[in-house]
């Protein structure tokens, strides 16, 4: 190239290309810039070597290392799992009704719960399980399905109104929507809410509460665990506690469903959340022997006969 | 407007009511009547085009070149305008989908939900704004380094016009809920299908202009923006491999299945990075840069060693975005180090970029647009640093789908994209409508500032927020199990949510004092302002102190 020139701030020589008066120096290569591309390029060379990196016909090859994601993964979890082996074992000995006999291994059971939680309960029952309109509170002493460890055990072995799980918890109650005068909804609305203490309490709503209700809600409205008839006499409510909130529940009610747990979860990890649940506050112990419970003749999962299921 | 195209108007007004009332209409009367009518219509309307010129229509609007004497700048100066719409529009959906991060309230079912106005987000800063400015560049640099006109006129027009229509179609479809759900490449098979007949007419201008250059090399700057057009070309094509359900329909399915989709997505997917958003914005680089410092490039060689290099490295590296995944081991590797093979060649751009200052390092101080280069190369080289970090499996296995990947990849367009196209086009504009300056240089200033400040605000608030949720994901108690769910995370991460919102606002407030002051340029306008760069100089005081001969005690 003839326009070859000496670039003065520089002091190199330009290559002598010229295009809309743009030229180009010819600097040769960083030395820096050469060697660290060369280590690179070395570098890659090795790990090529030692890992999983050339596609051959019907497999690849596997490195010198032996390093597999698949192996990496495995191992990690197998120590993960070997770690809390023994703790796992003790804890599927043990009957849950034994389990805070034994601090240590219940606050075992309790971190593995919490865990579990976070990872499958978190999405209806919220992060703090404290619930959410439609998903009860995990955090109070108010037990729909009962709230000693072995009664939330079954609750999440087998889930709530959970098709296909023939042990699930069922009950349904009726939509009273045909049954009842604008008037009668007005008092018995009244009279639900009057048993926490929000209303005045009236002679119409008691007679109709005690004739249609109080059979599962029992004649105070203190609930039937057994059956899953939630307590109406306290201020925790799983659709809401206004007036509204309740006419909506007696004309049309909503039932929520849980599902099964048992199959997806082992039993461990099912105990280990049944005294998560239970250490948040309001577990309850189990009675003692004498069962203040359902009228005779009735199961807690049995109504699927009588109501429309 | 013409008389004619308002009568032809008003007939297929008509028209196009009569089709409809056969179309709704369920008695069969009203329909034949109706077609009647139709038929009138269309004798009408054939009747009023044979009275019309439609070459010196066309002529009239799209302002075919003057002659080979100047150069064909009018696809120029509107895909300027365009690049300037279209960032602006880009930017403040960025800013309002960082806003709904933060409030969830700000999702407005169904049409201004998250899911439809992220890839609003995307495809407009990246294919509308970017691509725009990619167009009017490479028009305008390939013209003067081949010292030619546009090879074929008439297509130049049809490529800009053409993808202005496909960005339309793209961004309406998006809010629409029409999408193959493939990042980047989210428009479905029909608006994909008009895109490459675009991007093919584009290659023929491109090429056939550097056919009938009247320079005998071509210029660095003009490589780049070849390897953009033909891997673009290539990458379009096969990742956006489809078949349509129904021609009367949006949905289609892809060619591929499973994780050779994934693979042949992110293929697409990185070197839509590589060959968009690196190569052609290097090829701005390697011709804005020296033009306005006024310097020679730094080294030729090292535009062909490093050209060559990232061309053959950065198509192998996509596999990188699928670590941890069910892509094989081998693949994931191969990934991996081509990424890390990539660092030099990407640097050498930089290199490239800065060391061309070498003897006008004072334009820093005084060139605002100078300023805003160096702040791009400077841009690009963290981001293509952090690139390769990322790509390695230990440093991926925290910062993967947490928000560093989003960090990562602003700094890399706001700073590095966004930053070196501005300064493209504060150089174009006075040159383009053949004005003596820009409107106001200080404004440039307030511009710079506002936006740097941003991609901090930004890219740091990214940083922490990817760390926080890597680290809290992966927190294992002394019990041995994990410590936080998934909401225990997002809580936490509100606060650097808001500041990212910041910062997006901060880059847009500077986008909208540019776009003023470009409007003002092109209106003729020059602001009265004090010139940027000099110190105050007062001739009287620059001189030597004299002694002062001291009073002499009367004696």
């Amino acid at each position: 190239m003839s326009n070859k020139r000496i670039d003065q701030p520089t002091g190199t020589e330009t290559v002598g290309h010229e295009w809309d008066g743009i030229e180009e120096l010819n600097t040769p290569l960083p030395r820096w810039w050469l060697y660290t591309f060369y280590a690179t390029i070395a570098w890659a060379l090795v790990y090529v070597v030692l890992y999983p990196a050339w596609p051959m016909i019907d497999r690849a090859s596997a490195g010198t290392l032996g390093w597999s994601s698949r192996g990496d993964l495995a191992r990690e979890m197998s120590a993960a799992d070997a770690a809390r082996q023994g703790v796992f074992e003790k804890i599927a000995a043990t009957d849950i009704e034994k389990l805070p006999a034994s601090p240590e291994l219940m606050n075992q059971a309790i971190a593995g719960g919490a865990a579990a939680f976070k990872v499958n309960c978190v999405q209806c029952h919220g992060a703090g399980a404290a619930g959410s309109p439609g998903y009860p509170n995990l955090n109070d002493d108010d037990w729909i399905w009962g709230g000693t460890l072995s009664e939330i055990q079954y609750t999440i072995t087998h889930g709530v109104r959970w098709d296909g799980e023939d042990a699930t918890r069922v009950n349904f109650m009726p939509a009273f929507a045909t049954m009842f005068e604008p008037a009668q909804v007005d008092a018995l609305a009244a009279h639900v809410m009057s048993l926490s203490g929000k209303a005045k309490d009236n002679a119409a709503g008691a007679q109709l509460f005690a004739e249609n209700c109080a059979a599962c809600h029992g004649p105070t409205g203190a609930g039937t665990p057994a059956l899953g008839a939630p307590a109406l006499n306290d201020a925790i409510w799983l659709f809401g506690g206004t007036e509204a909130d309740v006419k909506k529940q007696i004309l049309k009610p909503r039932h929520g469903v849980m599902p099964a747990w048992q199959g997806r979860l082992d039993p461990v990890t099912i105990k280990m959340l049944a005294a998560y649940v239970h250490s948040r506050g309001g577990g309850q112990d189990p009675a003692p022997v004498q069962t203040a419970t359902a009228p005779e003749g009735k199961v807690a999962q049995a109504p699927e006969a009588d109501s429309d299921g | 407007m013409e008389a004619v195209v308002k009568r032809l108007g008003a007939w297929a007004l008509v028209l196009l009511a009569a089709i409809s009332a056969i179309a709704l209409t369920p008695e069969r009367g009203f329909a034949i009547h109706m077609g009647i009518v139709a038929l009138v219509a269309v004798i009408l309307i054939i009747a009023t085009l044979g009275t019309y010129d439609p070459l010196a229509r066309a002529q009239s609007i799209f302002r075919m070149p003057p002659g080979p004497s100047r150069y064909d700048d009018d696809v120029v100066r509107w895909g300027v305008i365009a690049t300037m719409f279209w960032g602006l529009a880009g930017l403040l959906a960025g800013v309002f989908i960082a806003a709904q991060l933060s409030f969830p309230q700000l999702n407005f079912e169904p049409y201004l939900n998250f899911g439809r106005v992220r890839p609003l987000h995307t495809s407009a800063v990246i294919f509308a704004f970017g691509g725009n400015a990619l167009l009017a560049t490479s028009f305008y640099v390939v013209q003067r380094t081949c010292r030619t006109t546009l090879a074929f006129p008439a297509m130049a027009r049809f490529v800009f016009w053409g993808y202005q229509l496909f960005i339309v179609l793209a961004a309406t479809g998006y809010l629409l809920g029409i999408g193959q759900g493939r990042e980047y490449a989210e428009p479905e098979w029909y608006v994909d299908l008009w895109l490459t007949v675009v991007w093919l007419a584009y290659l023929a201008v491109f090429v056939g202009t550097i056919l009938r250059r009247h320079e005998p090399h071509i210029y660095v700057a003009n490589w780049f923006y070849l390897a953009f057009i033909v891997t673009i070309a290539m990458l379009h094509v096969v990742n956006n491999l489809a078949v349509p359900v129904s021609f009367l329909g949006s949905k289609s399915y892809s060619a591929f299945a499973g994780v050779q989709d994934a693979l042949t997505q992110w293929w697409y997917g990185h070197n839509a990075v590589g060959f968009f958003l690196t190569a052609g914005f290097l090829a701005m680089m390697y011709y804005f840069v020296p033009k306005q410092a006024g310097r020679p490039v730094y080294s030729y060689r090292l535009s062909i060693i490093h050209f060559w290099s990232l061309i053959f490295l950065y198509i192998w590296a996509g596999p990188h975005h699928l670590h941890y995944t069910a892509l094989p081991d081998w693949a994931q590797t191969l990934g991996m180090v081509f990424s890390v093979m990539l660092w030099m060649p990407s640097w050498g751009g930089m290199i490239n970029g800065l060391m061309t200052l070498n003897g006008a390092w004072d334009k820093v101080r005084t060139d605002p647009i100078i300023r805003m280069m160096v702040l791009a190369l400077a841009f690009y080289g963290m981001s293509t640093f952090e690139g390769p970090m990322l790509s390695i499996k230990a440093v991926n296995s925290l910062s993967h789908y947490t928000d560093w990947t989003i960090g990562h990849v602003h700094s890399g367009a706001l700073g590095w994209n966004g930053m070196i196209t501005f300064a493209c086009v504060y150089y174009l504009v006075p040159r383009l409508w053949q004005k003596q300056r820009l409107y106001s240089l200080r404004m440039i200033n307030w511009h710079f500032w506002l936006a740097t400040l941003g991609i901090v605000f930004y890219a740091a608030s990214m940083w922490v927020a990817g760390i926080t949720q890597g680290l809290m994901w992966r927190e294992y108690g002394s019990d041995g199990y994990l410590v936080n769910s998934f909401v225990d995370t997002v809580a936490a991460l509100h606060p650097m949510y808001v500041l990212r919102a910041v910062g997006g606002l901060m880059y847009l407030s500077g986008a909208v004092i540019m776009a003023y002051n470009i409007w003002m340029t092109i209106l003729g306008h020059q602001r009265v302002e004090a010139p940027m760069g000099d110190t105050a100089h007062d001739a009287a005081a620059d001189r030597p102190i004299l002694p002062e001969p001291a009073a002499q005690p009367a004696e």
